[in-house]
């Protein structure tokens, strides 16, 4: 339990290492400039973003994006960040939502009470599900934001870049 | 002393039920009235059948709404009220509002009860926070909150009788269920398969709320309450440790097995039947084996809990086809034979008859044509594989990190937990279905205790070649065909009603609520309702006027896989009306629509 803990403390950590800055465009231009040692772009603000290349194969990122946010955003949120009937539709959020808030509001949570619909989204600081994906899934819902990713799951993506491979390993832990 | 006697005198129950029986006759009593409404599915055996017949399919056409009446609530509304002799009970969803209305003073408000609850609740429901309905017994209103509260309300003033938790919404155990009452208990089971939650049916005693017994799904025999030797599969016994040799490690601790579907009871077997849902996680290759007993038909003691018979319908899962739909149990005469049938229509697209008092298996056909993870179920009784499903290797979902395609039916199944109803006019069952196929791509997921533990991705689409996502089938349980089936646009999501004046009802996500003819399926009659309805259809009569109630307010599953529309048309399909937003067509909102013929 420790271990893992330590393992998943180690995931988060990572993900914390970004650069976090308010700005007073948060949705910010996508492009991307960069690209860390495990593979994820980041734009010029230092936020990370998608990459699509011309013939349409996404990043590893936004791939692993689209498959964490359909098990785990899904059941809330709707299939491909369209909304469902009480959880409002992601991929419009994001394109006035930025990394910092985004971030902010998976691991805190968020709640709406009143008016008949109250509005309840959980604290994930604690699932690795989530936490050891958060950039992918950020990326993902950001290209879902700027129409570049349709619904559904990408045709085509970039393999798994093994330093991302060992990353999630570490902070995903043993089973 | 009474739990004394009932945990040592299992099946004795005649000894002791001179005290017990007065709620079980009064309640059987008046659910063979058919003016009232007493119980969730109208009767102990679950076929939502009304002997009334003012209401026709001569003047079905002319039907109107007479009255509505709006929850305040703007969440997905499953369920239906209940009508005790002038009175209308109806719950709505989170925070589940319970309201008694006076039907001699136009749906007047009696009473309300407003439970307040934790809203960290929320989003631990799965699929929005629906509650399917109340019950009621010896002058009390039963709740089972989304904070799994158990609350006995008197019917006359709303004034709490009792209250008892039955789980740990921080756990992502959660209640949406209705409660059944059979006896001198009240049965409540929980939700959760999704976060991981072991499933377990608790039946409390309906005069104080005292835990009578709790029977888990999974785990060890106590835990189940088996015996080894006597509860039997297909006949044979199921041996020691039966659940516990189908798992690896403890990961029974967190496999699901929830139970949050319909209950029925057969008081001459003293058996009640339910089912239990999917295993957790949805990535099949982190739980091998068979994962006993999800997925399963379950008869069990009605006083002591004891399982009689068990049945796994889709050993080890791979698509979270839940087992949790209702049983409707029926008299009938099959191969020249008088027996006593269990029929149970489950998600995995497979429409079951049994004999309910012995748990054989008598028919098991695809009540979905496009059905295809499996070809059909083994009956070959010599056979070791007698009552598997038989897979199809393509359809399997066991590889991690690969995008299985093409399968049909849906995570949602061929038919989710919205109930079929029986008319013994026709023989037939009338089943709202749903007609959807997935792509399916299963990953590593790590468990955290109240966190959602589903480890797959889906894409939903209609069948290849169709572009319709429902149908409403009349099902013959006797031969296993389909008798008549009714295209609808969308997924079937509301519950039926049969009744004697030859008209079925049922209710469509776009709102509207249908009658046709139970011999034909031909549309009589048809309203658009304030909005989508995956209600269930009840019927009563005040006054000397047959009603017929539903509630509309879309939600629940069906407002996350439907609502934004599905995934990727399958190319070559043309009807684009087929799979447009479900949003085109409906708005949120819970309103109860009561319908009757117009008073001359």
């Amino acid at each position: 339990m420790t271990t893992s803990k330590l393992i998943f403390g180690f995931g988060f950590a990572l993900a914390l290492a970004l650069p976090i800055v308010a700005r007073a465009d948060p949705a910010g231009d996508p492009a991307a400039v960069s690209q860390d040692e495990q593979g994820l772009w980041h734009d010029k603000n230092g936020d990370p973003t998608y990459k699509i290349e011309p013939d349409g194969t996404v990043d590893w990122n936004t791939f692993s994006g689209f498959r964490r946010y359909n098990a785990a955003c899904i059941v809330c949120h709707g299939p491909d960040g369209a909304g469902s009937s009480y959880a409002p539709a992601l991929a419009d959020s994001l394109k006035t939502m930025g990394y910092a808030e985004f971030f902010g509001t998976v691991v805190g949570g968020k709640k709406d009470l009143g008016n008949g619909n109250d509005l309840v989204m959980p604290a994930f600081a604690d699932n690795k599900n989530v936490m050891c994906y958060i950039n992918d899934i950020y990326v993902y819902l950001r290209a879902r934001s700027t129409g570049v990713v349709g619904r559904g799951r990408p045709d085509k993506h970039a393999p798994k870049p093994p330093a991302f491979a060992a990353a999630e390993d570490k902070c995903m832990g043993p089973d | 002393m009474r739990r004394l006697l009932l945990a040592s005198c299992f099946g004795v129950a005649a000894m002791f039920t001179a005290g017990y029986a007065v709620a079980n006759d009064e309640l059987a009593k008046m659910s063979a009235d058919p003016n009232q409404w007493v119980m969730p599915a109208g009767n102990f055996a679950n076929t939502r059948y009304s002997e009334l017949k003012q209401i026709n399919t001569e003047n079905v056409r002319k039907l109107a709404p007479a009255w509505t009446f709006s929850t305040g609530v703007l969440r997905g509304h499953e369920g239906a009220p209940l009508v005790i002799g002038d009175v209308m009970y109806l719950q709505a969803p989170f925070p589940n509002t319970v309201f008694a209305l006076d039907l001699n003073n136009e749906g007047k408000i009696l009473w309300k009860y407003e439970p307040k609850q934790d809203p960290n609740v929320i989003p631990v429901m799965c699929c929005d926070t629906v509650n399917r309905g109340l019950s009621f017994a010896d002058g009390k209103i039963f709740l089972h909150q989304a904070d799994t509260t158990l609350v006995a309300l008197d019917a006359k003033t709303g004034a709490v009788v009792w209250s008892v938790k039955d789980g740990d919404p921080s756990k992502g155990e959660t209640g949406t269920d209705a409660p059944h009452v059979f006896k001198d208990k009240v049965y409540i089971g929980v939700s959760g398969g999704e976060f991981g939650v072991r499933g377990w049916m608790s039946a409390y005693n309906i005069k104080d709320g005292k835990l009578v017994w709790r029977a888990y799904s999974e785990g060890p025999d106590s835990d189940l309450l088996v015996d080894p030797e006597k509860t039997t599969a297909l006949g044979k016994p199921i041996g020691k440790d039966s659940s516990l040799k189908t798992w690896q490690g403890d990961q029974w601790k967190i496999g699901g097995g929830d139970t949050w579907g319909w209950y029925s009871y057969d008081p001459e077997l003293n058996l009640i039947y339910y089912g239990s849902g999917n295993p957790s996680t949805w990535n099949p290759s982190q739980r091998p084996g068979d994962n006993k007993w999800s997925m399963t038909i379950w008869a069990r003691d009605a006083d002591t809990g004891m399982a009689k018979w068990v049945y796994q319908m889709t050993p080890h899962d791979e698509w979270d086809y839940d087992g949790v739909n209702e049983m409707i149990l029926t008299d009938q005469k099959i191969d020249g034979k008088e027996r006593k049938l269990l029929t149970h229509f489950d998600r995995n697209g497979f429409g079951y008859t049994l004999d309910r008092a012995t748990g054989e298996l008598l028919v098991a056909n695809k009540f979905d044509p496009k059905v295809n993870w499996a070809t059909g179920i083994n009956m070959d009784k010599s056979s070791p594989d007698y009552g598997r499903p038989i897979r199809v290797a393509a359809m399997s979902t066991e590889k991690e990190d690969v995008n299985h395609k093409g399968i049909c039916p849906a995570a949602l199944g061929s038919k989710d937990e919205q109930p079929a109803a029986y008319s013994p006019q026709t023989e037939l069952f009338y089943v709202p279905t749903n007609h959807v196929c997935m792509d399916y791509e299963p990953f590593k997921v790590s468990y955290t205790a109240g966190q959602p533990y589903v480890g797959s991705t889906l894409s939903m689409y209609p069948p290849p070649g169709d572009s319709n996502m429902g149908n409403f089938i009349a099902w013959d349980n006797k031969t296993g065909k389909i008798a008549w089936s009714d295209p609808e646009q969308f997924s079937v999501w509301s519950g039926a009603l049969a009744t004697a004046g030859g008209v079925v009802f049922y209710g469509t996500l776009e709102g509207y609520l249908k009658a046709v003819d139970a011999k034909t399926g031909k549309e009589l009659y048809k309203f658009k309702t304030p909005s989508g309805i995956i209600g269930n259809v009840m019927t009563y009569e005040h006054g000397g006027r047959q009603y017929v109630a539903i509630l509309s307010g879309v939600g629940g599953w069906a407002g996350i896989g439907l609502a934004a529309g599905l995934t990727k048309p399958t190319e070559g399909l043309g009807a684009v009306g087929g799979y447009a937003a479900l949003s085109n067509y409906t708005a949120l909102g819970g309103t109860l629509t009561v319908f009757a013929l117009p008073s001359d």
